[in-house]
């Protein structure tokens, strides 16, 4: 018999009587993985809206032909900060902060494997981020000669140099993400030490989650991406404050060694963003669908593949740069190979679907714009590996399109409907539908609306970074429609704001387990207690919670 | 922390595989990938480049060098001394523990004295820094954090010596022990490379 602890309830920490000063104090200084994932959420959300707004800068300057909003200084600014913001302080930190939360009670324990070491990488990120942005008013100083960095989330040399950049705005970047990235190491390799070594009787590999190996491999690929970004950065602060000839090419350095570094972690750094996101579909699907996923041991062998390959692929980013035409072919053909784990998934999640009892939730919603919209940004991810088209199209609108896809159809979508699905097992209310749904629908419309067009503009020849284009070139149009879809998403988001406000306060009670679901953070109350679980669950299949439910048909007959 | 206190009321949970271990293992991995850049960086513009700025031929610098081979050794061996520590901390012979983590210690302070006096050479004598030559950025950055890494090594270890001394470091701590070991052995490890790359290489070829 599958043993599961009866939900306890009686959370220690939620006497009412606790003045404003103690609960600030307990969050601040708290180790449970629980309230740092919940933080963790919280301050990506946050960086969330700011990257926003400086998406919506760029998009009101874009509107119309050499419109002038904004000046081209602080475009280069608006760009930089948006995308810096939305891989380093939003796509990681939450996903982690999911991770964080749902990993140790979905493997049946009662904390990550070390705690305290959680906390501080949290603390990292979060004034890792502040400190990016205090560039806005910290970094015209001494010897500033404007605001917030300018040089592109990748921040290629030799724009990078002192000679090129003399204020400190760099420096800023550099450090912002420096700081921020060893949060991210220490979170990585807590996720992966928790998961080897904490998992509660039973859990045997082949028994946990997708959700659970998805976030094992992140952890494994944050391990090896990050300090490789964190070693260029270090070279980088090296060459602008001791004078060293890593980078600058007057001084027999190598700008291309930077690309090949930061590519290194560029690539593996996108998987770190996607597959967090596909363990939350993989969670979410089977259970709208009332079927067990299709193809577990196929999922786990390609979430693997797609790791260790993700660390072979790093120089198609690299296409325009005139490689060598041998290395070109080998990095075009391993970034095709690539895409065969990524198409097992998809096809494994419609195996799920079909012929499944389909319940469409806000999660399924979710879900299912996930698995439409990544596969658009897949296939032209395809096409941007096949080297002649990438040379023509290369550095323009498309790419922007391609990785808007992945990176807002898929991380975005997969991170929404995360919040929908579990956000009553984190507060206990549960999300409105209605205003869910008004969400999804207005979301899905405003993102195709938004990155669809770049697909044309970016054919038609608009580079992207630019801060203006002339009337007459056939861009106004496509460039209008983009602009048009980013006030959907903005409605969109204010009906998300709206949404999560009403449901704290008067929302649905949650119970414990809403979606009838089976994985293990349903056994315990919502919000679950400090501990957990008492005693430790023990598990005989990977539905513990089904065998539980339906003791006569269980699982582990058949697995 | 107040509401933290109850989950050591609790009974544990089982553990199969050490934290400390896998911990340091994964440590290991995300450090590697660190000394990775900087040793490719080296090899990219030192012994696959050779750019030509003006800066010193490693020939000329390192060509039979025995203070570089006299305290490889040294590090090397350290790693056997610590190995004999760990033991003797886990069979519970205290004094043998001390006296093996001493050597090791002292082995480990030679080779950082041995860099300090190269560095002195190459600083005070030749002239060469970060920015004077693609070499001297390579170099400095490379053997630079490889010695920074010996050093935090190498205060955990004295750390260890003192906590023992006063009689605060029990067998119990053990796994402890053997778990900073392993991160002595990867400092090592690391110089083998770095030895390679940086002594041999360019040097002998
Ligand atoms: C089937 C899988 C994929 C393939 C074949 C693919 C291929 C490519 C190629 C060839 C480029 C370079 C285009 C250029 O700069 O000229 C690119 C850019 C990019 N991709 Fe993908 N991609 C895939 C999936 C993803 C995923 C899953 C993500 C993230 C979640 C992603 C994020 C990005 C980003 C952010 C860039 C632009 C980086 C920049 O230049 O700023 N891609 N992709
Ligand atoms: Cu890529």
């Amino acid at each position: 018999m599958t043993v599961l602890p009866k939900p306890t309830s009686a959370s220690l920490s939620s006497s009412p009587q606790q003045g404003i000063l103690e609960r600030v104090h307990d969050w601040v200084t708290t180790a449970d993985h629980k309230k740092l994932g919940m933080l963790y959420i919280f301050s990506g959300l946050f960086f969330f809206l700011i990257g926003g707004i400086e998406a919506g800068v760029m998009r009101w300057q874009l509107v119309s032909p050499a419109n002038d909003v904004v000046g081209p200084i602080t475009f280069n600014q608006m760009f930089t900060m948006h995308g810096t913001t939305m891989v380093f302080l939003v796509g990681m930190p939450v996903l982690l902060g999911f991770g964080n939360y749902l990993i140790p009670l979905m493997i049946g324990t009662r904390d990550m494997a070390f705690p305290r070491l959680n906390a501080w990488g949290f603390w990292m990120f979060l004034f890792g981020g502040l400190l990016l942005y205090f560039s806005f008013i910290g970094s015209s100083g001494l010897f500033g000669t404007k605001g917030a960095p300018d040089v592109g989330w990748f921040a290629y040399a030799p724009l990078t140099s002192r000679t090129f950049n003399r204020g400190n705005n760099v420096d800023y970047w550099i450090l912002g993400i420096l700081v921020s990235g060893f949060g991210s190491m220490a979170t990585g390799i807590n996720l992966v030490v928790t998961i080897l070594c904490l998992r509660c009787k039973g859990m045997t590999l082949m028994r946990m989650p997708i959700m659970v190996w998805s976030m094992l491999v992140t952890g494994f690929l944050v391990m090896i991406a990050i300090p490789v970004l964190t070693a260029a950065q270090v070279m980088l602060l090296f060459d602008r404050f001791l004078g060293s000839h890593f980078f600058d090419p007057q001084l027999d350095g190598s700008a291309l060694l930077w690309q090949h570094l930061f590519w290194f972690f560029g690539h593996p750094e996108v998987y770190i963003l996607i597959i967090p996101a596909f363990g939350f579909v993989s969670e979410i699907v089977p259970v709208f669908s009332r079927k067990v996923i299709f193809g577990y041991t196929m999922m786990v062998i390609a979430l693997v593949w797609i790791a260790f390959q993700s660390m072979s692929v790093w120089a198609h980013h690299m296409f325009a740069v005139g490689l060598d035409p041998s290395l070109n072919a080998f990095f075009a053909a391993s970034t095709f190979l690539i895409a065969i784990p990524t198409g097992i998934k998809v096809f494994n999640w419609l195996g799920t679907i079909w012929g499944g009892r389909l319940v469409f939730h806000t999660p399924m919603l979710y879900a299912l714009g996930f698995i439409g919209m990544f596969v658009i940004g897949g296939l032209t991810g395809i096409m941007l590996a096949t080297v002649p088209f990438d040379w023509d199209v290369s550095d323009s609108y498309f790419v922007v399109g391609h990785f808007h896809y992945v990176l807002f159809g898929g991380t975005i979508f997969a991170i929404f409907g995360a919040t929908f699905y579990w956000f009553p097992k984190m507060t206990g209310r549960m999300l409105s539908e209605r205003l869910g749904k008004w969400q999804f629908w207005i979301l899905l419309f405003g993102m195709n609306l938004t990155f669809g067009p770049m697909h044309v503009s970016g054919i038609l020849g608009m580079p992207r970074r630019i801060y203006t284009y002339a009337p007459d070139r056939g861009l106004d149009l496509w460039n209008m429609l983009s602009s048009i879809g980013y006030v959907f998403q903005f409605i969109a988001i204010l009906f998300f704001g709206w949404n999560v406000v009403q449901s704290l306060i008067k929302g649905r009670k949650a119970g414990n387990d809403p979606w009838d679901a089976w994985t293990l953070e349903w056994a315990t109350t919502s919000p679950p207690a400090d501990w957990n679980f008492n005693p430790l669950p023990d598990v005989k299949s990977r539905r513990p919670l089904w065998d539980a439910k339906h003791p006569e048909d269980p699982d582990y007959e058949y697995e | 922390m107040a509401n933290q206190t109850d989950h050591h009321a609790l009974p544990r949970e089982e553990h199969h595989l050490s934290k400390g271990k896998v911990g340091m293992s994964c440590l290991i991995i995300t450090e590697s990938f660190f000394f990775m850049a900087f040793i490719v960086a080296y090899l990219y513009y030192i012994v696959i480049m050779q750019v030509d700025d003006g800066g010193p031929d490693p020939k000329d610098l390192f060509y039979l060098d025995w203070m570089v081979y006299v305290a490889s050794i040294c590090l090397f061996s350290s790693s056997a001394t610590v190995v004999f520590a760990a033991k003797a901390l886990a069979r519970g012979a205290h004094d043998k523990f001390r006296s093996w983590l001493f050597i090791t210690v002292v082995l480990g302070g030679l080779f950082i004295a041995a860099t300090a006096m190269e560095w002195i050479g190459l600083i005070g004598g030749k002239g060469i820094w970060m920015d004077t030559c693609s070499f001297g950025t390579c170099f400095f950055s490379l053997v630079g954090f490889h010695a920074f890494h010996v050093c935090f090594g190498l205060t955990a270890l004295s750390l260890c010596l003192v906590l023992s001394l006063l009689g605060k470091f029990p067998t119990m701590q053990a796994e402890r022990f053997e778990v900073l070991s392993w991160y002595w052995h990867f400092v090592d490890t690391v110089w083998i490379f770095v030895f390679t790359t940086v002594y041999i290489l360019r040097v002998y070829t």
